[in-house]
């Protein structure tokens, strides 16, 4: 008996049961888009976190105080004050690093006209916009000069452009006033939408930190400072690089501990990555299990159906068919419902992913592997649950099928 | 002298049933050869239904020696016997025994699908001439669920035609349907015969014996008389003897 033949038996055998086939069908179509979709949201947004994190600037160092005592009395972070103008200068000479600037903040409420709304005022330098990869949608930044005179003068984000000026005027030149004090603005950031972490990227406000420190908080010390490896490779030698220069200027002795602490980008995107990557295998197992189930389905299915057509297994071997060709009919039956079902269960997958792509927003990534691999997983399904019942049916005894009712 | 089809020489087969053994042939030896229609009679219990087994091939004896068509069939496997039968033994079941949800065309092409030797135009063309044989040319297309029993039994003659078989194996062929149908098969049969077909039926239905030439009858296993007939009734005659019915 050719394989032809074999399929064709086995076609004709599905399609006199069309509802049952489809019936069979459905628990690995379900676990097979199941499978697709779930790695497509993970993959996604593990996708969009690296791209976010890497659009923050992959190559980004910050630089925090800590680690301070005074007479042996711990302090807590919003009393450290290591960090000073003089150390921020000190960076600017490093040669791995391509920007450096300081960050003070402060938050309070800011009004324009009759609108006001409450956030926060940062005061940097004017690499800022490089390092954290921000772009002036109109305007410009403020200059060295500014920063020398302390003027009061601001770049604001498109959430302070919205809430301040509800009606769509052009902000710049006009003045908003942040604790009393009037400030210029004279730039307005391109939107950036929310980080991985839902925070509004676009609810920022800057100023130079000269501004804030001397007009605003009246402080010598900075909060924190950002700046920019010249490549992602060079981040370890700048931080060395950075640690050297602090302690110089801290005059830490060998043995005393930092008062300092140095993060890296790097450090926090392979955090957040393998967060999302446990999330992602999370999602691949429990739709791995309903595969499972549906293969189940299968097998239950197909023994159902050998108990149902033994006569017809009779008959077929009466009139000589041997127990491969029985064999091979089942088997090639419970692949073509596995097949079928995988095919339908993938292009039901992607349409999933990309439906929750559209309508809920979410980031997907439908990647070739994820559809290799389920309908690998289906096919196996198949061969792996149809082989006892096929067994089964070929293993019947003639004389008792074809006489079986 | 005709070639034989059949030669049974002391054929005895033992079932074991727990810690006892039945033996339900206990020595059965007769030669049948081509163009003949033997019946095959016996009450239940005679070993009527092992003998179809051992003779179409299901089964094998415990002892003794059958060739079919000059071939030894003790000691075969399963699968030479599963050949064997698709190429020598074409069966007709009293229920018929067709696919459901299948036409007729595609029931008869059934036996030939197990044999890669033909192709698909030669299985098709061989399907429509054994349909056209029993009267069904028009009827190809027709399901097994829009047949009367009659033209489902003509479709099963038309399956065991259709290898051009060594014996066509009738077991109860009439037992299901209507004295008028029953004797339309009989007919279809008698005519198979006449064309030269070597046809076993097997009955417990006495009345059958008299249209076929020999009657073999079993009793416990062993054969109780072996006689031929030379007296053989028409079927088609006696078919066209029956009053017909208003409402056929």
């Amino acid at each position: 008996m050719n394989g032809l033949n074999l399929f064709r038996i086995a076609l004709h055998a599905l399609s006199n049961n069309k509802t049952r086939a489809f019936l069979t069908m459905l628990g690995i179509i379900i676990g097979v888009a199941s499978v697709i979709t779930m790695l497509a949201i993970g993959q996604g947004s593990k996708g969009s976190i690296e791209k976010q994190i890497s659009e923050m600037g992959s190559n980004m160092i910050m630089i925090y105080p800590g680690e301070a005592s005074t007479g042996g009395v711990r302090l807590s972070a919003s009393e450290m004050n290591t960090l000073k103008v003089e150390d921020y200068e000190s960076l600017l000479t490093l040669e791995h690093l391509s920007a450096v600037s300081p960050l003070v903040s402060s938050s309070g409420q800011y009004i324009f006209g009759a609108n006001n709304y409450p956030s926060s005022i940062s005061g940097v330098g004017t690499e800022y916009l490089l390092i954290r990869q921000l772009k002036l949608a109109s305007g410009e930044m403020f200059s060295e000069d500014d920063i020398r005179t302390s003027s009061k003068v601001c770049v604001i984000g498109n959430t302070i452009k919205d809430n301040l000026f509800p009606n769509g005027e052009d902000p710049i030149g006009k003045t908003i006033r942040f604790k009393k004090i009037p400030f210029q603005i004279i730039g307005v950031l391109e939107e950036k939408g929310y980080n991985s972490m839902g925070m509004d990227q676009d609810d920022i406000v800057l100023t130079p930190y000269t501004t804030v420190m001397k007009r605003i908080l009246a402080v010598t010390h900075i909060k924190s400072l950002y700046a920019s490896a010249i490549t992602e490779e060079q981040t370890e030698v700048a931080t060395a690089e950075i640690t050297a220069a602090l302690r110089s200027n801290h005059k830490l002795g060998f043995g005393e501990v930092d008062d300092f602490n140095i993060r890296t980008q790097q450090e926090l995107a392979s955090m957040i990555s393998s967060t999302s990557q446990l999330m992602t295998t999370l999602l691949a197992c429990v739709a791995a299990i309903s595969l499972i189930v549906g293969g189940i389905g299968i097998m239950n299915i197909m023994y159902v159906s050998v108990t149902e057509r033994t006569k017809e297994i009779g008959l077929r071997m009466s009139v000589g068919a041997k127990g491969i060709d029985i064999l091979s009919q089942f088997l090639i039956e419970s692949f073509m419902i596995s097949i079928t079902g995988g095919l339908i269960g993938i292009a039901l997958g992607c349409s999933f992913a990309l439906g929750v792509n559209k309508f809920v927003r979410w980031p997907i990534e439908i990647e070739l592997w994820t559809i290799l691999l389920s309908f690998a997983v289906c096919t196996f399904t198949g061969i792996f649950f149809g082989w006892y019942p096929a067994k089964k049916a070929a293993q019947l005894d003639p004389i008792d099928a074809i006489r079986y009712e | 002298m005709k070639n034989k089809i059949i030669e049974l020489v002391d054929i005895k087969r033992n079932f074991s049933v727990g810690s006892e053994v039945v033996r339900a042939l206990r020595g059965v030896s007769f030669t049948i050869h081509e163009g003949d229609f033997v019946t095959i009679m016996g009450t239940s219990g005679s070993g009527k239904s092992t003998l179809l087994n051992v003779l179409g091939c299901l089964d094998d004896s415990s002892s003794g020696e059958y060739y079919l068509d000059g071939v030894l069939v003790r000691n075969m496997s399963k699968n030479e016997r599963a050949v064997l039968r698709n190429r020598k033994i074409g069966f007709v079941f009293q229920s018929y025994n067709l696919l459901a949800k299948t036409t007729a065309i595609e029931n008869v092409e059934l036996p030939l699908m197990y044999n890669s030797s033909i192709c698909t135009k030669d299985r098709r063309a061989r399907a429509i001439a054994a349909l056209t044989r029993v009267g069904l040319a028009d009827r190809l297309q027709h399901k097994s669920n829009q047949m009367s029993g009659g033209q489902m039994q003509r479709v099963a003659i038309a399956r065991a035609l259709v290898n051009d078989p060594a014996v066509i194996l009738a077991d109860e062929a009439t037992g299901n349907l209507d004295t008028r149908t029953s004797f339309e098969i009989l007919a279809l049969l008698q005519r198979l015969h006449g064309e030269g077909k070597t046809i076993i039926f097997v009955t417990h239905n006495p009345e059958i014996a008299e249209f076929s030439n020999r009657c073999i009858v079993l009793k416990d296993g062993l054969v109780d008389s072996d006689v031929f007939n030379s007296d053989v009734r028409s079927a088609a005659e006696v078919l066209a003897s029956l009053p017909i019915l208003s409402d056929d």
